[in-house]
């Protein structure tokens, strides 16, 4: 399996702080590749430097063999990114955060309408496609929003905790699109605060203080920490 | 101390809560847990005396606070899901501001600012403004300045989402702690095995309440035996299970199955049941039922 993401020594400064450390690591294509970490260890920041909306301080990166440095607007349109904040726009309609993603990925007039109409089924949005994106429980502006970042079929997608603060129903379904974009060969780069959700990826990396302190698939892990669950590598790996 | 009496609220065509009851006591942890727009915010926002409900009444040791609004404010602490720290102040700022705002002397300020970077590991960082602080800790900063104040009754709308499972436990520490120092808390959350850790627990959905009880009571209600069952493709096996009509039977519960015995077949029948299944299967055992399985059980059919 080739690599879709190369990170060498990444690493990114706000003023004399190191948000993120000389980190290192490969995606293969296709995986689930489960980011966790402590809160502030640098995931988010690691997570916007791979998609062309943050430059390092130093360090190397390549996604589809594109330099970080260089190729950040080939990245930015060819990448999927569902970002912490809320995405979408509250205040459009469902049908018109769609059309207007559509827009910013550069899709045809006719793409558009066509993709529309395939979201809103697929989502079983069809009755609220005129309502506001307001007024859409948690669960599913979380999943109109994934849907909204892969509009342009990339075959990379960057989640940053798309399923915090949502119910457990909602969430399980939203691992089961996950799945799906795995098996399509899709790459899915996922950041979670739920450990139970990080043993449906085939590695796992966990950060602390802006360096990958463990990294490895949810078995290895279990067993280098003595653990039966990814919730007591975690506490293991961290404290 | 917190007696809720029959509140109902709708909006427009929709009726957000349908008759909601219940006491908090002195001292108690009570989690609220519920599907996303099951009306769990709604029902804070009432008791906080933000909004009006339709009908109902809500006492605050013998006073009714939705005609004595001011009571109401000065007596309880609230977190909102969505709370607004001062971006341009750093953390220190921020704690000092609201710490003033609640009228505590420089010296509480000080402990109640110790007692809470204990559990936040916010301290090294006191300096840097609200407005660079990642999303986690924005969360942990806000939870702090909302508990700088000591109110006797602390409401809090998921205070937790977002924060990393190390912090989420010192936090829990922390409510823990005020609880047994008198405080009462009125707590909703996504995070079930957060639940488990309440006095009592009430399970809403569709604006009224399912069940109310303690975490053990409520596990104890599910009828159906359950089962734990462990393999190494946990998601291959689960689409095995769905795609042989065990929908109902079936939950994913990240490194293991959960096999509610709905049919009661018993142990026996349902491993020569999955024998036929493609991927291997590491272990089966039987288990006692966590809060999650409750509330899936309670969700089955009528979610989304
Ligand atoms: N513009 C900035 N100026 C200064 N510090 C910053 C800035 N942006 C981020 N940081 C700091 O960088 C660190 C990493 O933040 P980041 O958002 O990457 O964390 P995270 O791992 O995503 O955490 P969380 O789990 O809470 O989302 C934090 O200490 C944060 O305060
Ligand atoms: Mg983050």
């Amino acid at each position: 399996m080739s690599n879709i993401v190369e990170v060498v020594n990444l690493t990114r400064s706000f003023g004399d702080f190191k948000a993120v450390d000389t980190i290192s690591f490969t995606v293969k294509r296709g995986e689930i590749f489960g980011f966790l970490g402590a809160n502030g260890a640098g995931k988010t920041t690691t997570i916007r430097m791979l998609c062309g909306l943050l430059l390092p301080s130093s360090g190397q990166a390549n996604i589809m063999g594109y330099n970080l440095y260089t190729d950040y607007e080939k990245i930015k349109a060819t990448i999927g990114y569902m970002s912490q904040k809320f995405s979408l726009y509250n205040d459009l309609t469902v049908r018109e955060n769609i059309e207007f993603y559509g827009g910013v990925y550069g899709l045809t007039r006719k793409q558009i309408k066509e993709k529309t109409k395939e979201l809103l089924e697929s989502l079983n949005l069809e009755k609220q496609a005129n309502t506001l994106t307001a007024a859409l429980p948690l669960g599913w502006k979380q999943r109109l929003a994934l849907s909204t970042s892969l509009l342009h079929n990339p075959e990379i997608i960057f989640l940053d905790e798309p399923t915090s603060g949502i119910d457990p129903v909602s969430r399980r379904n939203f691992w089961l699109i996950i799945y799906k974009l795995a098996e399509q060969g899709k790459t899915v780069f996922v950041t979670t605060h739920y450990m139970n959700e990080a043993e449906y990826c085939n590695t796992v990396s966990i950060m602390k203080d802006g360096k990958i302190i463990a990294l490895d698939s949810p078995a290895r892990l279990k067993s280098t920490y003595k653990a039966d669950k990814m919730q007591d590598v975690f506490m293991r790996a961290i404290v | 101390m917190l007696q809720v009496e029959n509140i109902s609220k709708s909006y427009l065509d929709v009726n957000a809560l349908r008759g909601v009851s219940f006491e908090l006591n002195k001292g108690e942890i009570l989690g609220l847990i519920g599907p996303d727009g099951a009306g769990k915010t709604t029902l804070l926002r009432i008791i906080v005396t933000l909004l009006k409900p339709n009908s109902g009444s809500i006492f605050l040791n013998d006073s009714n606070i939705i005609q004595n609004r001011t009571l109401a404010r000065t007596q309880m602490g609230y977190m909102p899901e969505r709370f607004s720290l001062y971006q341009d102040l750093t953390i220190q700022e921020n704690l000092i501001f609201f710490g003033e705002l609640f009228g505590l002397e420089p010296e509480a300020i000080h402990n109640n600012m110790e007692k809470l970077y204990a559990f936040s590991n916010l301290k090294p960082f006191y300096n840097r403004k609200a407005g660079a602080l990642s999303g986690g800790m924005k969360q942990k900063l806000a939870l702090s300045c909302m508990l700088m104040h000591e109110p006797k009754v602390l409401i809090l709308d998921e205070p937790s989402t977002g924060v990393d499972p190390v912090s989420r436990h010192e936090f829990w520490k922390l409510l823990h702690l005020l609880a047994t120092e008198g405080t009462a808390i009125l707590v909703s959350t996504p995070y079930l095995e957060e639940a488990q850790e309440c006095d009592r627990v009430a399970l809403i959905n569709n604006g009224q309440f399912m069940a109310l009880g303690k975490p053990d009571e409520l596990t104890q209600q599910l009828e159906a035996e359950l089962f734990e069952i462990t393999s190494p493709t946990i998601t291959s096996l689960y689409e095995e299970f769905i795609a042989a009509d065990y929908r109902n039977n079936i939950e994913l519960f990240g490194y293991a199955l959960h096999y509610s015995d709905l049919e009661k077949i018993g142990l026996k029948q349902i491993q020569q049941n999955i024998k036929k299944m493609k991927s291997p299967i590491e272990s089966i055992k039987k288990i006692s039922p966590s809060l999650e399985d409750v509330f899936l059980h309670y969700l089955k059919g009528t979610h989304e």
